[in-house]
C-alpha cells in the first residue's frame, strides 16, 4: 500500500522494478520507491532486508566490487544512473553519502573537508577555505572546531567525527545525501544534534537515511519505507506510517511483535 | 487477537488499559442503575451511597490516566498500540464523565425526595435502562474489539434521543400545569439530560472502537433526533 499521487511533491530520485543479485542472492526484489526532492525518506526494516543494499544502490557504490548486479531504474531527475554510461563522477558530486560509523581521514580537520573538493575543482587558498567552513557550519561544527582546523581529525569525539564526514559530503554541494546509520555508533544528545542537522539539511538536499532506530525514523523523516526480506512492503508519509500503517507485516514490525 | 510483542510485560501492561476500564466502565453502569432506584424508591440512602461511590470512579480514572502516561514515556507506543493506549484515555474520560453524571442525579434525587411524586418521572426508567443497555454494549464492543456492536450502539443513541425529548415535552407540560411543579421539573429536565448525556458518552467509546480498529478514518455522520434544544414555545 502506498498513499495516494494526489499530494506528491516532486521527486528526486525515482526507483524503478529494481532487482539486485549477488553472488546469485537475490537481494532486492522489484523495488518501486519515489524520493521527494528536498523531504527525508528513512528505510527501515529488521537486517537483512535489503535497505542498506538498496542505499548503496542509490549512488552505485556497489559497482566498486565484482559480482554485483542491479537491474530495472534508479533515476536520478529522470536519468537513469544504473545505466553504465551514466558517468561515475557526476554520479559521486550528485550523491554524497554517509556510513555508519564515522570514518574521518588520517590528517587534519580542514584537510578532512578541504581534500574532496579539490578532488572536484581546483579553487583558491581563501575560495578553498570558505568553502570549507561553509560545509563546516552547514554541518553545524564550525563553532566547535573554529579555533582548531589544523588538528587531526581523529582527536574528534564521534558525534564530531560523524558532522565532520557531513561536512565532507556537503562541501561537494550534492543533490542527494545517503544517511547509513549515522547516529547507531553515538550517544543520545550527538544523535539530537545529527538529527537537528538532517531537519536543517533538508531545507537543501534530498535526503535518504537508513535507520535501525524507529523512534528515529519518525522523529526526522517526511516518508518511511519499510523492507523485508529484500521486498519493499509499504511505503507512505511518516506519520501515517507510525499512527496507521496499511499493511500487517509494517504493524508487526514497528510496534514490535515481530518475530 | 493480535501476535504478541516481543516484550511481554508490554502486552500485559495494555492488557491492563483493557481490564481497567471494563471494571470502571461497569462500575459506572451499576451507580446510574443505583442512583436511578434511589429516585424511584425516594430513598436518600441509597442516592448518598452513590454519592460517594463517585470517588471510586475517579479514582480508577486518576489510576488508567497514570498508566498511560507510563506507557507513553516508557513504551512509546506506535500504530495500534498508539490507537490503544490514547483511546483508553478517552473512554476513561467518558466513563469518569458518566460517573459524574450518575451521581448528579443522585444528588437532585435528594431534593426531589423532599417534594410530592411526580407521575411524569416515570419516563426515566425507559431511558436509563436504554443508556444502560448502550453502556453495557459499547464496553462488550471494547473488550470484544466489535466493530459492529460499537456502530450499532452509536446508531441505537438516536432513540435515547428521541425518549428525550418526549420526556422533556411531557415534563414541560406538567411545569406548567402549575407553578409549584416548575423546582421539581427543573430537577427532572436535568436529569433527563443526563442521562441523554451518558448516551452521548457510549457512542463517544463507540467511535474509540472504531478508531482503536481503523485510525482516523472518519466515521459517517449520525442520526441525532433529540429534538429538545428546540422545544419550548
Amino acid at each position: 500500500m502506498t498513499d495516494s499521487p494526489a499530494a506528491a511533491p516532486a521527486l528526486k530520485m525515482d526507483v524503478r522494478g529494481l532487482n539486485f543479485h549477488y553472488n546469485g542472492y537475490h537481494a532486492l526484489r522489484d523495488i518501486h520507491l519515489p524520493i521527494p526532492e528536498k523531504q527525508v525518506t528513512a528505510l527501515i526494516g529488521p537486517s537483512g532486508c535489503g535497505k542498506s543494499t538498496l542505499l548503496r544502490c542509490l549512488n552505485r557504490i556497489y559497482s566498486l566490487y565484482p559480482g554485483l548486479v542491479a537491474s530495472g531504474e534508479v533515476r536520478l531527475d529522470g536519468e537513469n544512473i544504473l545505466d553504465p554510461k551514466y558517468p561515475l563522477n557526476r554520479l559521486r558530486s550528485k550523491v554524497g553519502m554517509v556510513f555508519q560509523k564515522p570514518v574521518p581521514f588520517p590528517m587534519s580537520i580542514h584537510q578532512n573537508v578541504a581534500w574532496a573538493i579539490q578532488h572536484h575543482e581546483t579553487l583558491s587558498r581563501t575560495e578553498l577555505d570558505d568553502r570549507v567552513e561553509a560545509a563546516l557550519r552547514q554541518a553545524a561544527l564550525w563553532e566547535e572546531v573554529k579555533d582548531k582546523l589544523k588538528q587531526n581529525a581523529l582527536g574528534l569525539s564521534g558525534g564530531q567525527q560523524q558532522r565532520l564526514c557531513i561536512a565532507r559530503a556537503v562541501a561537494l554541494k550534492p543533490e542527494v545525501i545517503l544517511l547509513d546509520e549515522p547516529t547507531s555508533a553515538l550517544d543520545p544528545i550527538a544523535t539530537g544534534k545529527i538529527e537537528q542537522l538532517i531537519a536543517e539539511l533538508k531545507q537543501q538536499f534530498t535526503i535518504v537515511i537508513v535507520t535501525h532506530n524507529m523512534q528515529q525514523a519518525g522523529r526526522c523523516s517526511d516518508h518511511t519505507a519499510f523492507m523485508y526480506l529484500g521486498q519493499l512492503i509499504e511505503h507512505g508519509e511518516t506519520e501515517r506510517i507510525f499512527t496507521n500503517p496499511s499493511n500487517p507485516q509494517t504493524e508487526g514490525y514497528i510496534t514490535g511483535r515481530f518475530g | 487477537m493480535h501476535e504478541s510483542h516481543i516484550l511481554k510485560n508490554y502486552d500485559a501492561e495494555l492488557a491492563r488499559l483493557g481490564q481497567e476500564l471494563e471494571a470502571m466502565g461497569a462500575a459506572a453502569a451499576a451507580q446510574l442503575e443505583a442512583a436511578l432506584r434511589a429516585l424511584e424508591q425516594r430513598d436518600d440512602a441509597a442516592a448518598e451511597r452513590v454519592i460517594a461511590a463517585d470517588a471510586g470512579i475517579d479514582a480508577r480514572e486518576s489510576e488508567l490516566s497514570h498508566d498511560v502516561l507510563r506507557l507513553l514515556a516508557l513504551r512509546q507506543p506506535v500504530a495500534r498500540d498508539l490507537r490503544e493506549v490514547l483511546a483508553a484515555l478517552r473512554i476513561a474520560s467518558d466513563i469518569e464523565r458518566v460517573g459524574d453524571l450518575a451521581a448528579n442525579l443522585a444528588k437532585r434525587c435528594r431534593v426531589l425526595n423532599t417534594q410530592p411524586a411526580v407521575p411524569a418521572a416515570a419516563g426515566l426508567r425507559p431511558m436509563a435502562d436504554f443508556a444502560i443497555r448502550q453502556l453495557r454494549d459499547v464496553l462488550r464492543a471494547y473488550v470484544q474489539r466489535d466493530v459492529a456492536l460499537a456502530i450499532a450502539v452509536r446508531e441505537r443513541d438516536a432513540e435515547l434521543d428521541r425518549l428525550h425529548t418526549e420526556l422533556f415535552r411531557a415534563l414541560l407540560a406538567w411545569m406548567a400545569e402549575d407553578s409549584s411543579h416548575i423546582g421539581g421539573g427543573t430537577h427532572l429536565l436535568f436529569i433527563a439530560k443526563n442521562i441523554e448525556r451518558i448516551g452521548d458518552h457510549a457512542t463517544n467509546i463507540a467511535e474509540n472502537v472504531w478508531f482503536i480498529e481503523h485510525g482516523e478514518t472518519p466515521l459517517e455522520a449520525r442520526e441525532k433526533r433529540d429534538a429538545s434544544s428546540s422545544l419550548g414555545d
